[in-house]
């Protein structure tokens, strides 16, 4: 086994090899592994979103479809392309045409890294009829646009029908309180000999802290930083720690809920409407897509924005804008919504041909959206780099709170401090449900 | 006896020119970052002070030492007895030897993703059980500590050990067989030839795989991550968070000095202790 | 527990006559240690293997059967629809990727052996002053998390003009290799004697024609040990990889950017496609693995 034969001369042999073929191999600096190699005048396209191959294929064949040039879809880490941007930028040595990625990835960026798209935001606004609040988030709190509004998303809740089953009687399933969101949870407990089928994706790139942050919390106290410590605020947590003890251990665990409710595990589940869609995709009949419950002070909902961007001092700027402005016709974001599940910005009318799977999704949106007493909530604005720390404030409130059981009230108060310290650092308004406030957001 | 010659330095040159240019600079910037520099608020602490604010980093320290306490002893142990039975020439022990060092070579990602397969809840351990009629276990349930150690501790002995074992193997082929023989003459029973002969003459190759290790086993994070999520947090598990999700180089950097030091400091530990007296005395 | 010969023994003696009365005990006892042996030795192997096995089985099972539960370990409806997308749809880049990986992999290698070899030999040969500095300088860069290193790098690597080239992607992987190529070649040179280099120099030869003529050729195996450790090193780094490239990627970066959002069963698949190159290193190397740790570091 050990000393085994080997000939010197066979050695030689394959180092005189590898001594010719590394240079030949490497010649070029490498092979392009986005397609096609990046010959001139093709567009670099690096982006955050549709990740996933399948989905990067997809994106890929609508990308060529709307746009008449070449473009390499480069999908990326967001740390990636920070980390990237961050080098090339200051080097003015700009490899990467356009970015696209979600409010928080480009409010990391910031004005430092991005071009002022103020007059191409002013372009297309006139057709798309975007809300208002989206030219809020997009000025990152300066009163420029740093990128121009791509594609929208929010969170709904999957049911499989089995679990309507358990449904007490006389709760609409379409309308629910979180009370009765609860009483549903135990009642789906207790029919499954004490497993609970409820699930929460609290995994390490699950989106638990956008339902404390965006869901949660506007629910209850009716704003999100403004009414962080509230005696309302308390409610909710202590609301959240029985809704948490009716939902599968697992869940700290579930980066997406599509997962576990495929494979049974969890018959209903909270979570971005692109990271459920999987679920319902084998058998639509077997599904149900409803809205998020509401709570004492309304229905609080979440809604995410993915941008365009420029980096700044990018080449070829004129090119870019061509391919942002096709990328922000109504066709090309239905068939985003269509093929990965993100709803479109613009004005467009989605009661046509939808996938069914996408069909549920829409509609549970829009009982969202139009539902009585709705809150909208926004991602933090204006915190630019600052914006992950923030959500790690929610993350670890619920982790001190839900799953270590510390006192309520304490835990609020310390992470109250750390939050004002980020604020303060990065002077940002309030947003969103909290009031407009004239310079930096108190935390209450 | 030393001989005073340029030769060493000129033969160093190279890699040194080579490690100060693309390693040392980073470096040292890297350093200075913890301290605030580059960023607006100066020369500072502050990004000290939100580290052990942290009450994740206090976690992961805790774990990250935790793990190599209890990973390493097991380790060695079971890379010592592969090597011995690798030396007792059993039939196939070429088969064996090649699939216990196929680990050597699979990256913690991978090995992080094919450990998840075989616990989760509806993981190949848990389909094993149910096929004999047992209930299943929450192996990586938060609630449960021990059971998430237990789970990253064998997935990190599968990934790690392969290590071990080539380098002890490697150093038993050079050990002298008179020495075990003469033991065996004498009457030694197996297990006082293992501990006064053979493990004395492997210290030299114990001290290189300690130190490896050690310094390897403070890398360590893509594999806990896989298997529990955010609920087992280790040291360079918390660089990455706060460089690439929370985007705060300076933190990141605190962190990362904090593993340079505890694994420089565990190093010279192995150094000084473990010198070994018969290479001093060869000079 | 050592040599076979004794194993081999009952065969003879077992054909005995029946004069005297032979003691059995002895080998009777070796016999059942024999026996445990193998018992632990088949059970070391299926820890080892489980796992290989089982992300196979996983890798080439069917969407539907990764859903169901409980699982069967045995393959009960296998598919490669699973992997097939993974690796050929278009635009998932694997085999450009495979061959940068390839690339940066044989380019460490020969950038990290020249670079460490004559180190490896200086620390093995002589006694010289900072000769300890160096080697803690050296386990400093295996200490150091990457990720901290990134941006720095990036901007030198721009600034070079070698941004998003796999020549970046070499030089990084030979910094992170060197201190295993040095530490592996200064032992492995240990392990040649002094004496018959000394001999070499007394009939004639000058110090290199000495370390060209009688050094090499017995380092060589180890040397060529150390060097499928390094390769291994840079197929399964990352992190520099996937922030020095944007569009030369290597195989692992390429795979993780497509995995981390993928559904479990592509993870899966990802996971299989990793472990399988390190099958197939380990199985062609596995003569010269042994060579590569002469005695120590001191």
């Amino acid at each position: 086994m050990a000393n085994g034969t080997f000939s010197r001369r066979d050695l030689l042999r394959l180092g005189g090899t590898l001594g010719v073929a590394v240079p030949a191999l490497a010649a070029c600096g490498g092979v392009s592994t986005s397609g096609g190699g990046g010959g001139e005048g093709k567009l670099t396209f690096a982006s955050t979103q549709f990740k996933p191959i399948e989905e990067a294929d997809r994106f890929r064949a609508i990308l060529k479809a709307a746009y008449q040039g070449a473009v390499n879809y480069v999908p990326s880490e967001s740390a990636q392309l920070t980390a990237q941007l961050k080098a090339q930028v200051p080097a003015k040595k700009v490899k990467i045409h356009l970015v696209g990625g979600l409010h928080g990835d480009l409010a990391t960026f910031g004005p430092d890294l991005l071009e002022d798209l103020s007059s191409l935001s002013a372009e297309i606004s006139k057709t798309a009829g975007w809300e208002d609040s989206f030219t809020q988030l997009t000025q990152l709190g300066t009163g420029k646009a740093y990128y121009i509004p791509w594609m929208q998303a929010t969170y709904v809740v999957a049911v499989h029908k089995d679990a309507l089953n358990w449904l007490p009687s006389g709760f609409d399933v379409n309308d629910l309180s979180y009370d009765q969101f609860l009483d549903w949870a135990i009642a789906a407990r207790k029919a499954n000999r004490g497993k609970p089928v409820f699930g929460l994706p609290a995994g390490p790139e699950g989106l638990l802290h956008r339902f404390t942050q965006g869901h949660l919390y506007p629910s209850y106290t009716g704003g999100m930083v403004s009414t962080f410590t509230s005696a309302e605020a308390v409610t909710a947590w202590e609301y959240f720690r029985e809704l948490w003890a009716n939902c599968v251990p697992s869940s700290t665990r579930y980066d997406f809920m599509q997962e576990p409710l495929a494979s049974g595990e969890v018959k209903v589940g909270w979570d971005h409407v692109a990271r459920l869609l999987e679920a319902p995709k084998e058998n639509p009949g077997d599904w149900q897509m409803v809205p998020s419950p509401r709570g004492p002070k309304g229905r609080g909902y979440l809604s995410i924005v993915a941008g365009l961007a420029i980096p700044k001092g990018a080449p070829d700027q004129n090119r870019t804008k061509d391919l942002i402005k096709a990328l922000c016709k109504p066709d090309t974001q239905l068939r985003v919504l269509a093929e990965n599940g993100f709803f479109p910005v613009v004005d467009a009318d989605f009661s046509g041909e939808l996938p069914p799977a996408v069909k549920l999704e829409a509609e549970a949106v829009t009982r969202t959206q139009d539902s009585d007493g709705a809150i909208l909530a926004l991602p933090p604005i204006g915190l630019g780099e600052k914006d992950g720390q923030m959500g790690k404030v929610y993350k670890d409130a619920f982790t001190a709170i839900v799953l270590k059981k510390e006192d309520i009230k304490k835990t609020l108060d310390a992470q109250a401090k750390v939050m004002q310290g980020l604020i303060d650092e990065t002077q940002a308004a309030c947003w969103a449900p909290d009031p407009p406030s004239t310079g930096p957001c108190k935390v209450g | 006896m030393p001989r005073r010659t340029v030769a060493p330095y000129l033969l160093l040159a190279p890699s040194a020119v080579f490690l100060l240019m693309l390693f040392g600079w980073p470096v040292v910037s890297g350093v200075l970052q913890a301290f605030g520099y580059g960023s607006t608020l100066g020369f500072t602490s502050s990004y000290w002070q939100r580290m052990a604010d942290d009450p994740r980093f206090w976690e992961s320290v805790r774990n990250t030492l935790l793990l190599i306490l209890v990973l390493l002893p097991v380790q060695f142990c079971l890379a010592i007895g592969m090597a011995l039975l690798l030396r007792a020439r059993l039939r196939f022990s070429g088969g064996y030897f090649y699939l216990w060092a196929v680990p050597l070579a699979v990256s913690d990602l991978a090995a992080g993703l094919v450990w998840l397969s075989i616990f989760t809840d509806r993981g190949y351990l848990n389909s094993m059980l149910a096929w004999f009629g047992a209930d299943g276990v929450d192996w990586l349930n938060y609630q449960s500590p021990t059971r998430m150690l237990l789970a990253v501790v064998l997935a990190e002995l599968w990934r790690s050990t392969s290590l071990v074992l080539v380098i002890v193997v490697s150093g038993m082929q050079l050990l002298p067989r008179d020495y075990d023989e003469a033991a065996q003459v004498l009457g030694a029973t197996p297990w006082q030839r293992l501990r006064h002969v053979t493990l004395p003459l492997l210290k030299p190759s114990l001290q290189v795989a300690l130190i490896l290790r050690t310094i390897l086993a403070f890398q360590a994070f893509a594999v806990a991550q896989a298997l529990t999520g955010r609920q087992f947090p280790l040291l360079i598990g918390e660089t990455y968070e706060w460089y690439v999700n929370l985007s705060d180089p300076n933190v990141a950097s605190a962190v990362a000095v904090v593993v340079l030091a505890i694994s420089m400091v565990t190093a010279v530990i192995y150094l000084r202790t473990l010198r070994s007296p018969e290479a001093e005395a060869r000079r | 527990m050592t040599g076979d010969t004794v194993t081999r023994a009952p065969a003879r003696t077992g054909a005995a006559r029946p004069l005297p009365p032979v003691d059995r005990r002895p080998l009777r006892r070796l016999r059942l240690v024999r026996t445990a042996q193998h018992l632990v030795a088949i059970l070391i192997t299926l820890f080892m293997a489980a796992p290989i096995y089982l992300i196979t089985l996983a890798a080439f099972s069917s969407r539907a059967e990764l859903n169901r539960f409980p699982k069967a370990v045995w393959p009960r409806d296998v598919s490669i629809d699973t992997l097939r997308a993974f690796l050929l749809s278009p635009g998932t880049g694997v085999l450009p990727a495979l061959v940068n990986s390839l690339s940066v992999g044989i380019g460490t290698l020969v950038v990290s052996l020249l670079i460490g070899a004559p180190a490896g030999y200086a620390v093995a040969r002589y006694g010289f002053r900072g000769r300890d500095a160096y080697q803690l300088f050296l386990l400093l860069t295996r200490s150091l998390p990457v990720v901290v290193l990134a941006i720095p790098l990036a901007s030198f690597f721009l600034n070079a003009g070698l941004y998003d080239t796999t020549y970046a992607v070499v030089l990084v992987h030979s910094v992170l290799a060197l201190p295993t190529t040095v530490l592996i070649t200064a032992s492995v040179f240990v392990a040649v004697p002094v004496d018959l280099e000394e001999a070499a120099l007394v009939f004639g030869c000058t110090r290199f024609g000495a370390f060209r003529q009688v050094v090499l050729p017995m380092a060589l195996p180890g040397v060529a040990a150390s060097s499928i450790f390094t390769f291994v090193l840079s197929w399964n780094e990352i992190l520099a990889a996937a922030v020095l490239t944007l569009e030369v990627r290597t195989l692992p970066a390429q795979v993780l950017v497509s995995l981390s959002e993928s559904p479990l069963r592509y993870q899966f698949a990802g996971g299989f496609v990793l472990v399988l190159p390190a099958l197939l290193f380990i199985l062609l190397m596995r003569r010269y693995l042994l060579n590569m740790w002469g005695s120590t570091i001191r």
